[in-house]
């Protein structure tokens, strides 16, 4: 029992880190119906700047996770600007491709010698690590300070999206762009701030995972971006708290898979019960269906 | 005019193939560049598949090269445990196909219900989970290899096999697409309540163009095995889908010329930059490409093609 809750803790560590990346995706797909596979590596870049931030510039932790989000905040809207917007009225797929452009070119070039270099660094640690044990369960201050983190980020994003005036209008445009722009509202402004907001909470993922799991490279962010994606699909794509409760549920399916069943197979439970959830509920767990009219 | 269309294209194909055959076999072509040609028409079998589903059916895949790696791991399973002659290969071939169209039809039946983007997750759910078994199939055939990868398949893929499968795979896709089965499918990808109006079985043709473009993949897949003669389940993820997928958008969704072009101009221009850039600036080699994707993609957004053909790949205009 000790054991399952252990593990259970486990696996929200990791899926609090997949919500902070599938926001991202799920704004920016609500927005502009783009899935945008340049995220995972923005999420990767993030790490590496909290990486520059804590080893060269000494920065604490706080300071670091803030310059990573503002660098990423700056790359997102670059990559917006310049690879997306060109492509707002062309067919949806030609953007995608330009973003799996975006996402090769962020890996390799990141991983030019000049940049950050294709080796493994492995992430310092900004605190000692200490860990409590409450009855049998260990619990790492990095835990707590993952889940403080991501929690506080979720909260405030929540708040920002449902009671600033940015945060209406970037639902309104969500809804309807058309309608919103004949209301007044700057659409590119608040593509752009999304993209701003998506990255920078990515990049915030970025420096989480790089404490929590101590080890970083040009293309870690393949993987958990993939994922992250799919917890998004799975709560719903579009929904903010559809998002966190995919990101959770993956992380918990995969931890407890790879714990209790086989640690190989543990992708293949994940993105089958995203396939299981489709069929059951083609919108994903939060989202209604909508019927197509003639 | 288009039967001369026709003879040309013709003569042209057959001359591309003898020069090929004849510089390869004096040396004058080295046996690396050999491979890299016969990769070039290994990626427009693959391609065509996915053009047939994407293009034509209009369903998203995000999951080609799954299919691709069954064809490959049956095929070369096949060879391997048979161990006979090169004449071997058209049985593997043809098992390979049937095996990725055999899952494609199984898979198929529940997940084409999901529409558009939807469609792509569940593929590239299933792609990964494809792979993942891959990675553990040594636990039920230590043939296969699992993660150590699968060695000692016999090198069975010559330019000549690749070639009459790469004609094989253009004229198979041209006579469906300009069939009535094709013309479903076009319809099925305009509209498809419109299509289920006019009395189109929408479900089965998805099906059927999906079946067939996952063939196509496994017929590539099996060339693909005795080509390199060695399987690692690396080669058959998610990526490798997205590489399949950029050559159909870059040719031209809905062209058969386009995605033979574009697989071919892919592979020559990722091998080319090898050659052409100086060793000290060689890392730049994949960031040059992304951009590059990019730049094309920016400057044409329907692809190359924009859904045209050569003029010998489409039937004449009735009057």
């Amino acid at each position: 029992m000790t054991i399952l809750i252990q593990q259970i803790i486990n696996g929200l560590q990791l899926g609090f880190v997949y919500a902070l990346i599938a926001l991202g995706y799920t704004m920016v797909y609500g927005i502009v119906r783009l899935i945008n596979f340049a995220h995972g590596d923005v999420f990767m870049v993030g790490a590496y700047f909290g990486f520059y931030a804590i080893t060269r510039l000494a920065l604490p932790f706080p300071l670091a996770l803030l310059v990573a989000m503002a660098g990423c905040a700056v790359l997102g809207v670059t990559i917006e600007r310049v690879a997306y917007k060109p492509l707002r009225r062309a067919p949806r797929i030609a953007a995608l491709i330009t973003a799996i452009g975006v996402s090769l070119f962020l890996e390799y070039f990141c991983s030019l010698r000049f940049v950050f270099g294709p080796d493994y660094r492995s992430f310092p640690r900004p605190f000692a690590v200490r860990n409590f044990d409450l009855g049998g369960v260990t619990v790492s201050n990095i835990q707590i300070m993952v889940f403080a983190v991501a929690i506080a980020l979720l909260v405030l994003l929540q708040l920002f999206v449902q009671k600033t005036k940015t945060g209406m209008a970037m639902r309104a445009v969500s809804f309807d762009k058309d309608t919103a722009r004949l209301m007044g509202i700057d659409v590119d402004l608040i593509i752009s701030i999304t993209f701003a907001v998506g990255s920078a909470l990515a990049a915030a993922g970025g420096v989480l995972y790089g404490i929590a799991y101590p080890q970083i490279n040009p293309f870690m962010g393949i993987m958990p971006g993939l994922k992250a994606f799919v917890a998004a699909v799975l709560g719903g794509i579009g929904i903010i708290p559809g998002a966190m409760i995919g990101a959770l549920i993956m992380g918990l399916v995969e931890v407890l898979s790879a714990a209790f069943v086989s640690s190989t197979m543990r992708d293949a439970f994940a993105f089958g019960i995203l396939i299981l959830v489709l069929l059951v509920k083609p919108a994903g767990i939060l989202g209604s269906s909508t019927q197509e009219k003639v | 005019m288009r039967l001369r269309a026709g003879w040309i294209a013709l003569l042209c194909a057959a001359g591309l193939y003898l020069i090929v055959l004849i510089t390869g076999r004096t040396g004058l072509l080295n046996p690396y560049w050999l491979q890299i040609f016969q990769f070039a028409g290994i990626m427009t079998v693959s391609g065509l598949g996915l053009n047939v589903i994407y293009g034509y059916t209009g369903q998203f895949s995000l999951g080609h090269a799954a299919f691709y790696g069954i064809g490959a791991y049956t095929a070369a399973f096949i060879t391997k445990s048979a161990a006979t002659g090169g004449w071997m290969l058209l049985p593997a071939l043809l098992a390979g196909a049937v095996a990725a169209g055999l899952v494609a039809f199984l898979i198929g039946m529940p997940i084409l219900r999901l529409r558009s983007d939807y469609l792509g997750i569940a593929t590239l759910g299933f792609g990964i989970i494809v792979k993942v078994l891959f990675d553990n199939s040594d636990a039920v055939l230590p043939t296969l290899g699992g993660s150590r990868g699968m060695t000692g398949i016999p090198h069975f893929t010559s330019w000549t096999w690749v070639f009459l499968c790469v004609i094989g795979a253009v004229l198979l896709v041209r006579n469906f697409v300009y069939s009535s089965h094709g013309r479903a499918c076009i319809s099925v990808r305009e509209d498809e309540i419109a299509s289920e109006a006019i009395g189109i079985n929408t479900t089965q043709y998805k099906t059927l163009g999906f079946v067939l473009g996952c063939s196509l993949a496994g017929l590539a897949g099996g060339l693909y095995a005795h080509l390199y003669t060695f399987l690692h389940p690396m080669n058959f993820d998610f990526l490798k889908s997205l590489d399949v997928l950029l050559i159909v958008v870059l040719g031209g969704l809905g062209s058969i010329s386009g995605t033979v072009v574009a697989a071919c101009a892919w592979t020559l221009l990722l091998e080319g930059l090898r050659v052409v850039l100086p060793t000290e600036i060689l890392d730049w080699r994949l960031v040059i490409y992304p951009l590059l994707l990019i730049v094309v993609m920016l400057l044409r957004p329907k692809g190359l093609f924009g859904g045209n053909e050569f003029r010998f790949l489409k039937p004449e205009e009735r009057r």
